[in-house]
C-alpha cells in the first residue's frame, strides 16, 4: 500500500543505477540518517550511546571490511582481530608521534598501514584456498597479537601493556577520542565516518573492482579465463578489507574503550565479526549492519532477560547459559535462513510491495 | 592410504632432524649469547617435541575423520575434547573406576554425536561448507556452555594411575643426566599409536569401514549403491567423539581438565594443514612435525625474538609450507575443473 514503485520511471542511466532506485527507499534511508544524526544524540541515554550505539557502529565497520573479503571475494579470513589490533596500535603510535596532525589523517594512515599488512598476509591466498586459507590467516591473528604484546615499543613502553588514547578533536575543540570525550560527540563523529565509509564500500562493490571480486568468489578459474587478474583482485580485496578493519580497530581503541591492550583483539573478536557477517548476510552491505546490531544486542538481551524474569541464577550459570543460547541461536539462524538477515529484509520488502493485495 | 608417500614423509622428516641440528649449531656459533646448543640437549628437545606432537595428532585425528566423511571443517572438535574429558571426570567423581567412567563417557559422546547429526547436520544438508563451518562454531559454544553448566568450570585433576615424576632413561656417555621423559606423554604416544592402528583396521577391514571410505570418496555414489549416509555420519561423529575422549584423557592427565582444553583445537589446525585435511597418516606426521618444530623453534630460535613464539610458530611453519604444497603433505591432489 505504502510501498509501490508504480509510476516511477527512469529516464537516465544514472537514475537507473542509483543505490536506492525506489523513491520510498531513498526517503526512508534519508529519514533514518537524519533521525540518527539529529535526534538520537539528544534523546538517547548515555548508556545507550556508550554501550550499544558506539560499539554497534564500530563493529559494523569491521563487519563491512570482513564482508568485502569473505562475502564479496570469497576468501575466508579468521584474522580480523589481528588486523583490528594493527589499526589500533598504528594509530596510537602515529597519534602520539605526531600530536598536531588531524586525527582523521591518523586514522587514514593507520588504515593504509593495516592494508599493507593485509596484503602481506593475503599473499598465500594466491596459492591456497578455502579452509587452508582460513587456517593460514590464523597465522596473522596470532603473530600480530604476539608482536603487539611482546614489544613495548608499540605501547610507548607502558608498563601494563595498555594504550590510552590521547584526546583529539577533528575540528574546533570538541574532542572525539579518548575516555574523556563526550559520548554524543563520539557518536556523531562515528556515525558520519562510518556512513561515509559504507557509501564508499557500497560504490566499490557495484563498480568494476567489486564485480571482479564477485567473479573470483563465484569461480576463480572461470574468472581468470574471462580476463580478471586473480592476483590483483584478491590482493585488492585483502587491502580494502584490511583498511576498513584497521580503521574500525583504531576507532575501537580511540572512541569506544579509550584504553586497550592487545589481548582485547584475540581470536574471539575474529569469530564475533565472522558471526556478524554470516548472520547479517554474506555479500550484503546492509547485512554487515544488521549482523552487527544482532551480535551487539544479543548478549545485552541475554543478560537482562533473567533479571526481568527474576530468576535466581548465579553469575556463573548465567555466563554458561549465555554461551549455550548464543550457540543454539546461531545454529537456529543458519538452519532457518542461511543467507542471513539481509535476505529476510529483502523478502520483507518483496512482501510489502504486494501487501495488502497479493495476487 | 598411500604407504609409499607415508614412507617418504617419515624418512624425510627423520632425515631433516640432523640437518636442522647442524644449522642450529651454526646459528648458535654465530650468536653465542642468545642460543645454547648441545647435541644431547637437542635430542632431548626433539624427543619432547615428538611426544607433544602425538598429543596434537590425537586432536587433529578427530578433525580429519569428520572432514573426510562429510567435508565439514568441525571447529567443535576442541569442545568435544573438553566435553568428553569433563564427562569422564564427572563419572569418576561419582565414585566409578576410571575404566568404567571411560566407557560411560564414550556412550555420552555417541549420544552427543547422534544429537548433532539429527539436530544440526540433517537440516543443513547441501549447504555451503562455510555455513556448516559456522554451525560447528555454534556447536562449540553449546558444548562449552553445557559442559561447564553440568560439571562446573573449575580445573579438575584427571588421575588414571600414571605417575607424574619424569623418567630418566639411557643414562650413559651421550646423555650424562639421562634422557628425561614424562610418563603421561609416553603413554599418550603409545595410546596414540594404538588408536591409529585401530582406526586403520576399522577402516580397512570392516563393513562399516568400507562404507566410511565410500562416503569419503563420493557422497552421491555412496548413496546410490545404498549406503545409509545419515547413519554413516552419526558413526563418524561418534568415532570422532571417542577419539576426542582419548585426546581429552591424555591432555587432561597432563594439564588438568579445564576450559583451555577446548582451545587446543587451535593447536591442531597447523597440524591439519601440514598433513592435509583428508589424510589420517598426514595428521600423525603433521602432528610430529609441528610438535618438534614448535619445541625446537621455541628453545633454539625463540630467544632471538624474545621468546614465547610458540603461539604462532607452528602457523608460520605451516603457512610457508603451504606455499610450496597447497594440499598439505598427504592431502588429495586438488584438481579443478571449470
Amino acid at each position: 500500500m505504502f510501498y509501490r514503485e508504480a509510476g516511477q520511471f527512469k529516464t537516465s542511466y544514472a537514475a537507473d543505477q542509483a543505490i536506492y532506485p525506489i523513491r520510498q527507499d531513498k526517503i526512508g534511508i534519508l529519514i533514518l540518517f537524519g533521525f540518527s544524526l539529529l535526534a538520537i544524540p539528544f534523546i538517547a541515554p548515555i548508556y545507550w550511546l556508550n554501550s550499544i550505539l558506539i560499539p554497534f557502529l564500530i563493529f559494523s565497520l569491521a563487519a563491512l571490511g570482513l564482508n568485502i573479503l569473505t562475502g564479496y571475494c570469497g576468501q575466508l579470513s579468521l584474522g580480523t582481530g589481528g588486523f583490528m589490533a594493527c589499526g589500533a596500535f598504528f594509530s596510537y603510535k602515529l597519534a602520539t608521534a605526531m600530536p598536531d596532525t588531524n586525527i582523521l589523517i591518523v586514522f587514514l594512515l593507520a588504515g593504509l598501514g593495516t592494508a599493507l599488512v593485509g596484503v602481506l598476509f593475503g599473499l598465500p591466498s594466491l596459492r591456497i584456498k578455502g579452509f587452508y586459507l582460513a587456517v593460514a590467516t590464523l597465522a596473522a591473528q596470532f603473530f600480530l597479537i604476539w608482536m603487539f604484546n611482546k614489544f613495548s615499543w608499540w605501547t610507548n613502553h607502558s608498563p601494563s601493556g595498555v594504550i590510552s588514547a590521547p584526546p583529539r578533536a577533528v575540528f574546533g575543540d570538541i574532542d572525539v577520542t579518548s575516555a574523556s570525550a563526550s559520548p554524543e560527540a563520539k557518536y556523531v563523529f562515528l556515525l558520519l565516518l562510518v556512513s561515509f565509509l559504507a557509501l564508499i564500500a557500497k560504490n566499490m562493490v557495484r563498480s568494476r573492482i567489486g564485480r571482479s571480486w564477485m567473479a573470483i568468489r563465484d569461480m576463480d578459474i572461470a574468472a581468470e579465463i574471462i580476463g580478471i587478474r586473480p592476483m590483483l583482485a584478491k590482493l585488492s580485496a585483502f587491502a580494502v578489507s584490511s583498511f576498513f578493519i584497521g580503521v574500525s580497530g583504531a576507532l575501537w581503541a580511540f572512541t569506544y574503550s579509550g584504553s586497550v591492550e592487545a589481548l582485547a583483539f584475540e581470536i574471539n573478536r575474529s569469530f564475533e565479526v565472522l558471526f556478524m557477517i554470516i548472520i547479517g548476510g554474506l555479500g550484503a552491505i546492509m547485512g554487515s549492519f544488521l549482523g552487527a546490531a544482532f551480535i551487539v544486542l544479543l548478549p545485552i538481551a541475554l543478560d537482562t532477560i533473567p533479571l526481568l524474569l527474576g530468576l535466581p541464577l548465579s553469575v556463573e550459570t548465567v555466563a554458561h547459559l549465555r554461551l549455550i543460547i548464543f550457540g543454539a541461536l546461531i545454529i537456529f539462524f543458519l538452519i532457518v535462513e542461511p543467507h542471513g538477515l539481509a535476505r529476510l529484509w529483502q523478502i520483507g520488502k518483496e512482501k510489502l510491495r504486494l501487501w495488502p493485495f497479493p495476487y | 592410504m598411500n604407504l609409499k608417500h607415508l614412507a617418504i614423509g617419515v624418512v624425510c622428516s627423520l632425515g631433516s632432524i640432523p640437518v636442522v641440528g647442524l644449522l642450529l649449531q651454526q646459528l648458535a656459533e654465530a650468536a653465542p649469547n642468545d642460543i645454547f646448543f648441545g647435541w644431547d640437549f637437542y635430542i632431548e628437545v626433539v624427543v619432547t617435541g615428538l611426544l607433544q606432537g602425538v598429543m596434537y595428532a590425537l586432536v587433529a585425528l578427530g578433525f580429519v575423520l569428520i572432514f573426510k566423511a562429510s567435508a565439514i571443517f568441525n571447529f567443535a572438535q576442541g569442545a568435544m575434547v573438553l566435553f568428553a574429558a569433563l564427562a569422564m571426570v564427572g563419572f569418576i567423581e561419582m565414585g566409578l573406576h576410571w575404566t568404567l567412567a571411560f566407557l560411560l563417557a564414550a556412550v555420552v559422546m555417541i549420544i552427543v554425536a547422534i544429537l548433532i547429526e539429527r539436530v544440526v547436520l540433517r537440516p543443513m544438508v547441501n549447504q555451503e561448507p562455510i555455513i556448516l563451518f559456522m554451525a560447528t562454531i555454534g556447536i562449540f559454544f553449546v558444548l562449552d556452555g553445557l559442559g561447564q553448566t553440568i560439571w562446573g568450570s573449575n580445573v579438575k585433576a584427571l588421575d588414571i594411575g600414571i605417575s607424574q615424576t619424569p623418567w630418566f632413561v639411557l643414562q650413559g656417555e651421550f646423555f650424562p643426566g639421562g634422557l628425561r621423559l614424562i610418563p603421561t606423554e609416553v603413554v599418550a604416544a603409545v595410546v596414540g599409536a594404538l588408536t591409529v592402528t585401530l582406526l586403520a583396521v576399522l577402516f580397512q577391514y570392516t563393513k562399516v569401514g568400507r562404507a566410511l571410505r565410500a562416503v569419503a570418496d563420493d557422497h552421491q555414489a555412496a548413496l546410490s549403491v545404498g549406503i545409509p549416509l545419515k547413519f554413516i555420519w552419526a558413526i563418524v561423529w561418534s568415532v570422532a567423539g571417542i577419539v576426542g575422549l582419548v585426546a581429552g584423557v591424555m591432555w587432561g592427565t597432563s594439564l588438568g581438565v579445564q576450559f583451555s582444553l577446548s582451545l587446543i583445537a587451535l593447536k591442531a589446525l597447523p597440524v591439519l594443514i601440514l598433513g592435509g585435511f583428508t589424510s589420517i597418516p598426514g595428521a600423525i606426521v603433521g602432528g610430529l612435525i609441528v610438535g618438534v618444530g614448535e619445541q625446537v623453534g621455541e628453545v633454539f630460535i625463540g630467544p632471538l625474538f624474545g621468546g614465547a613464539i610458540q603461539d604462532w610458530f607452528a602457523y608460520m611453519l605451516a603457512m610457508i609450507f603451504l606455499l610450496f604444497r597447497p594440499q598439505g603433505l598427504f592431502g588429495e591432489r586438488i584438481i579443478e575443473r571449470v
